[in-house]
This record gives C-alpha cells, sequence and structure tokens, in this order.
C-alpha cells in the first residue's frame, strides 16, 4: 500500500507531444517514480505508426486502491504535461475541464502543413492565453531551449518531469527518479539527468514566485 | 539486467502487457519462441531474446509468421514448450500451417499469441484473430488486465499440454502497449530435452509421426480436445462476476474492454444495477458458466471491440439455453450500442449504459466544451504523419516519382508494409498507388506486367523493404521472373525492421539474441533469379535516378536495391554527418521561382520557412544531417558541412 495519500484518486495525467519527443518515456519514468511509491499505475501509450510526426499522448493513471482503464474518460484529465505547446490544446479539446492543471514546453515543432505553408502555427502568446483560458493553472517553461544549453534536447523531457514534481501535485521524489533512471540509462549520463531533474524544479517554483 | 528476471516470486513491478506476457512464458518455462515483428505484439520476442542466453532460450524472429509457427511446432513435437507471436494479420500468413497444426496436434506446451491492433493505430487494417480460434478449433484465451497477461500465459501452457493442442491468447493493442502493476511468480529451475519420438504406432498421439492424416479421425480427437478444454473453461479462475444477483443489466466482455466497463460502471455509479462479467475463456464458452449469469438477467449488453465474435457466440449460446434461461434482449454491435469498427473506450461504455439505463453522466460546462472546440479547430492545426527528419524514403520517393513524372508514360507504384507505406501521402509524394498485405505490391505488379497482350503500356514499380523482401516478397518475384513480367521492384534496404524497432531479418549478420548468422545479400538473390539489379545510396539523387531510369527502359524483372540505414537506428541516431545551414544570401525565398521546393513539397520537418524574411531555415533540433535537402536546393542556398 502506498504511504503518501492522493488529493485526487484515481490521479489522471495526460503527457502529449509530436511523436520522437520521448513521451513514451517520459510517461514510464513517470510511472516507474509512482509505483516504487506503491501506487497502482496505469499507463496507456500509443506509438508505432502513429509515431511518424504525429500527436502522441501517453495516459497515466495513478491510484491507491487499483487498476484503471489505460485510456483516460473524456473532460477527466488533472493535469496535461504537454512536450509541445499546440499539443496542449488539442488534449484539452477532449480531455480539459475548468480544474485542469497544464504543464506546457514552450518550443514549437511545426507540422508538414505548416512547414508547406498550408496551415498558420499561432503565436505563442496566444497558445499561453488559449491554455490558460481552458485550465486552472498553466505554466508554461522553456524546457528544450534550457536542455539545448545543457547539450541535448532530450533532457527536455527530464526537465519537465523534474517541473511536474516541483508542482507537488504527486508524491514524486528525487529519491524514486534516481532509482528508476539508474535501470533505464548509461551511468555516465546520470549526473546530468539529475541536473535536469533538479532545473525542471527550480523552473517551475520560480515561475510560481 | 532485464526486468523480466531480476524480480523474484512475490515481487511487484510496472510491465508492458507484452512484458507481462514474456514473463509469464518464461514462468511457464518455455523453451523456444518465435515470431515476425509487427506492433503492438513485437516487444514480446524482443524482450525474450535479452534473456535468451541466462535462461536458455531459443529466440527467433523468423522469416514470416508462416515458418515462425512452424519452428515453434517442432519444438512442441521435440516435447519442449514453445510461444510464437505475431500480429493480427500475422495469424493470416500463418493459418494454412496452423489449421493443420490444430488438427494434428502438439506434445510439449504450445501458445500462440497474436496481438490484435483494433482502431489500427498501427496497422492497415483492423483484423481479427479471434476467429481463428472458431475456424481451426482450437481454445482461445483473452487477458483483461496486465496481471492477467502474465498468469494467463502460464494457466494456457498447461492446458495446452493436458489437452495436446495449441492454445490461443489473444491480446489487443491498448494491453500489448499499456503498462500496469503486476506480481511476479517464480521461474523453473530445471530445463527440458529435446527428443522427437516419432517411430510409435501411427495413430500414437505422444510417440507416433505427427500428421492430421487421417483426417476425420484426427479432427474428432480435435475436437474432444476442445470438449476437455470447455471443460476446464468451467472452473477457470479468468472468468468472473461482479455486481448484483439479479442485475437489471448484464454486461459481457473481455479483454482490455474488461477495464472500460469497470470504469464506466464506477464513474456512473451503478455498481448496485449492473452485473459485470469479465470472460477470460471466450471460445469455446463454458455452458455452465453462461447459464448460470445469463440466467440474472433480462437484457444483456456485450461490450468488444471490432467483430461481434463475442456476441454472436453468446447470442447462439444462448439459444440453445432458451428452455433454461428464457429469452433475452441483447445489446452490443448488431443493435448500434457499440460501435462496429474502431476501438473501444470507456465513454463509448458510458454512452451505451446511458442509452440502455436511461441515465445521464454529468459533464463538464457546455461553455468549456464549446470554446475547447473552437480553439482546437482554428489554433491546433493537424499533424498529418511524414517520414523521420533525414529518412532514406524522402529520399527514395523523391527520386522514383521525379523518374515517373518525366518518363511520362503513366507508370506507377505498388505499394508494401513498411514505415514506406507513408508514401500513399504527400510526405512520400504520393507515390504509392496500391496497399495492401506484405509482398502484395510485387504479387500485385507482377500481374500488372502481364497485361501488355491487353494494350496496357505503363511502367509498373513495386517497392518493398528489406525485411518484407524475405517475408512474402521472394514468391512474387519467382512468378514475375517465370512468367516474364516486366516490372521494376524498388528495395528500401535501410538495415533492419525498422518501423518495429529494428528487428534483424535474414539480410542482416545477427539474429534476434545477438548472435552471428549468415546474412543473405538481397541483390545477389534477385541476381540468382536472373533480374537485372542496381544497388545505389538513395541520398545521392542523381544516381539514383539515373539508374532507375536506365532499368525502366529495359524489360523483364529489374531490381534496385536503394541502401542506407534509417535515421532513428541506434546506429545512425544521434550521429549528424552533416551541418546544415541555409545561406540567408543565397536564398532569395519567394523571388527564387523554386516556388519554395524545399519546405512546401520535399517537406522533411528539419526545414522550415520564416515566413517573417521569406527564407527557408534549418531546425538544429529535428535536423539529423543527412545533407539531402543541400541537393534538391535549386539555388544551392542550403549548405553542408561534414562533422568530423
Amino acid at each position: 500500500m502506498p504511504k503518501a495519500k492522493l488529493t485526487i484518486d484515481p490521479y489522471n495525467i495526460i503527457i502529449t507531444g509530436v511523436g520522437g519527443q520521448g513521451n513514451v518515456t517520459a510517461s514510464r519514468v513517470m510511472g516507474g517514480m509512482l509505483s516504487r511509491r506503491g501506487f497502482r499505475v496505469t499507463i496507456g501509450e500509443t506509438f508505432g505508426a502513429s509515431q511518424r510526426g504525429g500527436s502522441v499522448m501517453s495516459h497515466l493513471r495513478i491510484s491507491a486502491i487499483s487498476s484503471w482503464s489505460p485510456q483516460i474518460p473524456k473532460d477527466m484529465c488533472h493535469l496535461v504535461v504537454s512536450l509541445e505547446p499546440i499539443e496542449a490544446i488539442r488534449v484539452l479539446k477532449d480531455y480539459g475541464n475548468p480544474n485542469v492543471k497544464v504543464l506546457c514546453n514552450t518550443r514549437p515543432i511545426h507540422s508538414i502543413g505548416v512547414i508547406s505553408g498550408a496551415h498558420a502555427y499561432p503565436a505563442f502568446k496566444d497558445i499561453r492565453s488559449w491554455v490558460a483560458e481552458l485550465s486552472a493553472t498553466a505554466i508554461f517553461i522553456d524546457a528544450t531551449d534550457r536542455a539545448l544549453g545543457m547539450g541535448d534536447p532530450i533532457y527536455g523531457n527530464i526537465i519537465m518531469i523534474g517541473a511536474v514534481a516541483g508542482m507537488a501535485v504527486l508524491p514524486l521524489e528525487r529519491q524514486d527518479f534516481k532509482a528508476v533512471m539508474t535501470a533505464m540509462v548509461d551511468p555516465a549520463k546520470m549526473r546530468l539527468n539529475l541536473s535536469a531533474y533538479d532545473l525542471g524544479r527550480e523552473m517551475v517554483n520560480a515561475t510560481s514566485d | 539486467m532485464s526486468i523480466l528476471i531480476e524480480a523474484g516470486s512475490g515481487d511487484s513491478r510496472l510491465l508492458m502487457g507484452n512484458e507481462a506476457i514474456a514473463r509469464g512464458a518464461l514462468e511457464a518455462g518455455i523453451s523456444v519462441a518465435t515470431g515476425y515483428p509487427g506492433t503492438p505484439s513485437s516487444d514480446i520476442i524482443e524482450r525474450l531474446a535479452k534473456v535468451a542466453k541466462q535462461r536458455h532460450l531459443y529466440v527467433e524472429w523468423s522469416v514470416n509468421e508462416k515458418v515462425a509457427l512452424e519452428v515453434a511446432a517442432a519444438a512442441s513435437f521435440a516435447g519442449l514448450r514453445s510461444l510464437c507471436v505475431m500480429k493480427q494479420n500475422g495469424v493470416n500468413v500463418a493459418s494454412d500451417f496452423l489449421l493443420h497444426l490444430a488438427a494434428s496436434g502438439t506434445r510439449g506446451g504450445m501458445v500462440l499469441v497474436p496481438c490484435d491492433d483494433p482502431g489500427a493505430l498501427s496497422s492497415a487494417n483492423e483484423g481479427e484473430s479471434r476467429h481463428f480460434a472458431r475456424l481451426v478449433e482450437i481454445p482461445l484465451l483473452e487477458p483483461g488486465d496486465f496481471q492477467e497477461a502474465k498468469d494467463m500465459i502460464t494457466w494456457a501452457f498447461e492446458l495446452s499440454e493436458k489437452i495436446h493442442n495449441l492454445v490461443m491468447v489473444r491480446s489487443v493493442t491498448r494491453l500489448s502497449h499499456a503498462s500496469g502493476n503486476v506480481i511476479f511468480g517464480s521461474l523453473p529451475q530445471a530445463y527440458r530435452s529435446a527428443f522427437f519420438k516419432c517411430d510409435g504406432a501411427l495413430l500414437d498421439p505422444m510417440e507416433g509421426p505427427v500428421f492430421s492424416f487421417p483426417v476425420a479421425l484426427k479432427h474428432s480427437r480435435q475436437q474432444e480436445k476442445l470438449r476437455q478444454a470447455v471443460a476446464e473453461f468451467e472452473q477457470c479462475p479468468f472468468n468472473s462476476y461482479s455486481g448484483p444477483r439479479g442485475p437489471e443489466l448484464l454486461i459481457i466482455t473481455s479483454s482490455v474492454c474488461n477495464l472500460y466497463c469497470r470504469e464506466a460502471i464506477h464513474i456512473l455509479g451503478i455498481e448496485d444495477r449492473v452485473g459485470l462479467l469479465e470472460l477470460g475463456t471466450t471460445w469455446p464458452l463454458p455452458p455452465g458458466l453462461m447459464q448460470k449469469y445469463l440466467s440474472r438477467a433480462a437484457r444483456i449488453l456485450v461490450v468488444e471491440e471490432v467483430i461481434p465474435f463475442l456476441e454472436e457466440n453468446v447470442k447462439i449460446l444462448a439459444a440453445e439455453l432458451a428452455p433454461q434461461i428464457g429469452n433475452k434482449k441483447f445489446f452490443g454491435k448488431k443493435d448500434g450500442s457499440i460501435p462496429s469498427v474502431g476501438e473501444i473506450n470507456p465513454d463509448l461504455v458510458i454512452g451505451a449504459l446511458c442509452n440502455i439505463l436511461d441515465i445521464a453522466k454529468e459533464t463538464r460546462p457546455e461553455i468549456y466544451t464549446r470554446r475547447a472546440d473552437e480553439l482546437a479547430a482554428s489554433g491546433a492545426p493537424v499533424r498529418e504523419m511524414t517520414f523521420c527528419a533525414g529518412c532514406p524514403h524522402r529520399a527514395s520517393f523523391w527520386s522514383v516519382h521525379q523518374v515517373l513524372q518525366m518518363d511520362g508514360r503513366n507508370g506507377f507504384v505498388c505499394g508494401d508494409i513498411g514505415c514506406y507505406s507513408l508514401a500513399m501521402l504527400p510526405t512520400g509524394f504520393s507515390t504509392l498507388k496500391t496497399l495492401h498485405a506484405m509482398g502484395s505490391g510485387s504479387g500485385i505488379a507482377s500481374g500488372f506486367g502481364k497485361l501488355g497482350e491487353f494494350g496496357f503500356d505503363q511502367p509498373v514499380l513495386a517497392v518493398c523493404g528489406d525485411s518484407t523482401f524475405f517475408h512474402a516478397v521472394l514468391p512474387a518475384l519467382v512468378n514475375a521472373v517465370h512468367h516474364r513480367s516486366d516490372i521494376t521492384l524498388v528495395v528500401l534496404d535501410n538495415s533492419g525492421t525498422a518501423m518495429t524497432g529494428f528487428q534483424p531479418h535474414p539480410g542482416l549478420p545477427v539474429d534476434a539474441a545477438g548472435n552471428e548468422v549468415p546474412a543473405i545479400d538481397i541483390a545477389s538473390v534477385c541476381q540468382a533469379m536472373g533480374a537485372v539489379v542496381r544497388v545505389c545510396d538513395p541520398f545521392d539523387l542523381e544516381d539514383t535516378r539515373r539508374t532507375l531510369f536506365e532499368l525502366l527502359e529495359q524489360r523483364g524483372l529489374k531490381v534496385l536495391v536503394l541502401k542506407q540505414i534509417c535515421a532513428l537506428s541506434p546506429q545512425k541516431k544521434a550521429h549528424k554527418k552533416f551541418e546544415m545551414s541555409v545561406d540567408a544570401q543565397l536564398c532569395i525565398g519567394e523571388n527564387c521561382g523554386c516556388n519554395q521546393l524545399c519546405t512546401r513539397i520535399f517537406k522533411c520537418p528539419g526545414l522550415t520557412w520564416n515566413p517573417e524574411n521569406n527564407v527557408s531555415r534549418i531546425d538544429e533540433v529535428i535536423c539529423s544531417g543527412c545533407g539531402v535537402c543541400a541537393s534538391i536546393c535549386p539555388g544551392g542556398a542550403i549548405r553542408k558541412e561534414e562533422i568530423a
């Protein structure tokens, strides 16, 4: 049985982004961390063909009681973690509600429709106000840009996981992060992963000041 | 160490459904595992291959699903336990052998795991494997959650050895590719040794020869095995009921729909009104158990994905049991309560329950929904699927498309199954004009190539990947050569079964478990068949175009192997060959006359158009540094610099 209690059970998280951003890894790391705390975790993923440049979602259900459906019911998401700005809007359309919280990476990935000029990518200030309008809390962080500063954009995901921990909506602990990552990554990269995690936490704390 | 063997009995781990299936097979003491890659099934064989040495297993990525089933059957005939894994349409490929195997019977426990893809999340079809269990008369089990995915596999092996026949355990994408907590059982310590007893009496099932003759006798034995399985199903721990003794409505369901139904009942708060019968043994249905629960309710809702397989079987049984259970009112796919295509989710079950029970679900405010719909429609442009940045297929189809346009004789390309199927879309310049099963592009092309006597004069091309070449293209090529069909096959050789995660195939010098094995060279095989063969690097656009033109001029079977490793392969990923840049002085944007060739037509995600100063730009996060766009820019504005 888990030591910590959840304010909402099951707590529903959607991690969204574009194929290739490391969405599946992010969901497994968070799921693994909470599983170590004794929670029942269910993760629903889409990958395969949908990964080729398409929108990708992982659904995480965290519960002290039981396993839940790998698909979150419509309107019932509590936290959207968006690795790409407009993907947050797409998820809120189906799964959002006035109480939902959103954590959003600011770095856009242009679809080929945008690249070719068939569609326009919205201005960031518009996306920001739309997400704020459709959520109770909206936090934007420059995760990819900071990760580039660390030498590899893939750390953007870890920064985002650190940021979720910083939001303090779930019992995500640094020691669990370390334990889960130890089983997943090259030990030589551990220090950078921990720095990215810590950076994410700090970035969220800075936004809420 | 793999998560599958580092944890001991009683430990709990977060496992994918596919990992749970693999762990179940290890706990059952399998010796042999075979399969052909296909989403959502591939992880099972991959995970087993990783522990092959530690657990003394033989794990094989077979050339196709039929051979996979044959290889696994040999292990069973020799007394070992074997697992065979494939995606739904793989069962079609294996089905000829499957029919005969089900009739001959097995010895060591043998389990076939097909992973279906309702909603075709990663498929060109939403085919059904469940029907094969009924068609070839073998027992069918369907796990309903992650723990069952593991436990049911070990139970299936026991059953297989009790009845001496193959057992099918069917998974679906939302189970195979979802994760949940699984408590581990123990791994066996002893290993079996293999021996094929075949000198016994002709009809001796354990020591005689193994075949389906005499057919009627073997068929009646097979049906007796099925009756034995039904008797086991009556007591099976994987069938369970929850709800009141006399529910207003009985839901009968299986597989991942168990979780959707539980969630729907919970959300609507109707635990005291609705009964839920979760079936793990879905064919043949155990009549005693079914009678017990069917007699409790007058109204029945069957929840399942795609074809109404369970619904029809329940109805047949209900008709047989009518004297005992009375008339029932059925809801399901036939009356439209549950959609007949696509995957199911909790909301569809909630919708069905609200209609049947005349209740309403609390929803978010209408004004929120309206605004969210509005913003998504105007502010979240759709993401069409695309080849990855640096994908060799984009370069290949760029050349194929250009050659066909310049050739001007209405030539076309027959497509095949793999990442390159996306070439039916603008990302591959809409080059593919037919797309069906593995290998079908070459078979269809072989047919087109024989229509000359009916006035047909269009150049015929087919494409296939390197893994598909071995899987099902070879017989079609033999057919084309033998019948002098005029076709050009372009083999898009990216050195692995890329779409499903770089599994090895017979063209590579390594097997599933990492052992060194002889590689079969595609070009040499085609040459030996009498084809004219050329090999090019698709990133060399000019050479590829010139070679393809040359081949189109010739008659008979021509093969162009375009060899360039996948951009996402572990060898290539994160190793940029070129640092790309756009010379803002040379890119004159809309004044160029190229009409934004790089971003509007070539459309690599690594390029973006800057609408403010009307020039193209490289996105350094996305660009993989393949250098191809430098060859397509007519202004020479895209620069590549080799990274040391």
